[in-house]
């Protein structure tokens, strides 16, 4: 497996939820999303099912990434913190242990005073757990190079994907 | 760079449509949008212009099934592929597992076509990426026009790496799911050296 694939098992997908729902409590929130930067949804917490989850990442991490070029074109590192204020909804998207994105929708149950103050205080949580995530990933590479279930894809597997 | 999550048992991947502007990248996109049904797809976003020219990408999810007891998820995205656009291209390569790139077959946009694939070769360099190795297929696009070189011809001035090369009308959807196959293959079989 590429060291930059994103792998995640069950027990840190359980953390960050953990994590995400407690967020969503603390911030009097709609929702909570946790989102790859390449646009992949990692886990969410909240009312997500009103939501179209998969189109909410991926413009998600294409607001971040133009965002970014925004910062680097005036010699900005990032902006870490983007809100979008709107009539009744609001999101406010942040940048988690450099590669994921939190993204809290919210609306006049909450501010953005809290909601900021909550991102804060969880996005520490989240760090460490991504960290504890980073070394489990390197500590399964190095004991069992071949444990990913997909060295043993065959051709005919491939191939079924496509039949139908 | 391909998300692989044990706890819901999906594989997701991202598939970039490349090429100059007005190739048939969209047409691409929307064709498999109609084609496909509403189970195996998510909804289609266009971030476009007023005039229909693509501003930032078109995304598109797609199922394609279980592989290993895996759900195998692809995110289709096209790049804007007007040459002022270019700071856009990078951002939407960020992450990228496998690459389609949509040739305008006429004759008069064979030097966009070139400039074309340099600029990919470019930023996906810059994305930490080699073209040489990414896996990779050309679409020779509009083959319907009544303007268009010579397949063999396209084949020896675009072809980099003897990719998989296919013909297509995209508006018609002619070698769309070919070429997105050819990809889709192409990644898995990364995914099992790995």
């Amino acid at each position: 497996m590429r060291s930059h694939d994103f792998v995640l098992y069950e027990d840190g997908l359980y953390r960050l939820e953990e994590a995400l729902r407690r967020l969503r409590l603390d911030a009097n929130a709609k929702a909570v999303f946790l989102v790859d930067k390449n646009g992949q949804q990692i886990a969410a917490a909240g009312e997500v099912e009103q939501f179209d989850v998969t189109s909410l990442a991926s413009l998600t991490a294409g607001n971040v990434a133009a965002t970014d070029g925004l910062a680097k074109l005036i010699g900005e590192r990032e902006f870490s913190v983007l809100f979008h204020e709107g009539k009744q909804d609001h999101i406010h998207i942040s940048i988690v242990a450099k590669r994921a994105i939190l993204v809290v929708i919210f609306d006049d149950r909450s501010s953005l005073g809290l909601t900021r103050l909550r991102v804060r205080q969880a996005s520490g949580d989240l760090e460490k757990i991504f960290e504890s995530m980073a070394k489990q990933a390197e500590q399964g590479t190095m004991a069992n190079t071949d444990s990913s279930p997909f060295s043993e894809i065959t051709d005919e597997d491939i191939d079924a994907l496509f039949s139908e | 760079m391909a998300f692989i999550n044990y706890a819901s048992k999906e594989i997701n991947c991202k598939i970039v449509y490349y090429g100059p502007g007005l190739g048939g990248k969209t047409t691409n996109l929307q064709f498999i949008y109609n084609k496909t049904s509403p189970e195996a797809r998510g909804k289609m976003i266009s971030l476009a212009t007023e005039t229909d020219r693509t501003l930032f990408f078109d995304f598109l999810p797609l199922d394609l099934g279980t592989i290993r007891g895996f759900t195998t998820r692809f995110h289709l995205y096209t790049v804007p592929g007007q040459v002022f656009y270019d700071a856009s291209r990078k951002l939407i390569l960020k992450g990228v597992d496998g690459v389609i790139f949509v040739a305008d077959s006429q004759e008069e946009r064979m030097e966009a076509n070139i400039e074309s694939i340099r600029n990919l070769e470019d930023n996906l360099e810059e994305n930490g990426f080699d073209l040489k190795s990414i896996p990779y297929a050309l679409q020779f696009n509009k083959r319907d026009l009544p303007n268009v070189l010579q397949v063999d011809e396209m084949y020896r001035v675009l072809n980099f790496k003897r990719e998989p090369t296919f013909e297509g009308i995209a508006t018609s959807g002619k070698g769309v799911f070919d070429t997105l196959k050819s990809v889709a293959k192409q990644i898995l079989i990364e995914l099992r050296k790995r």
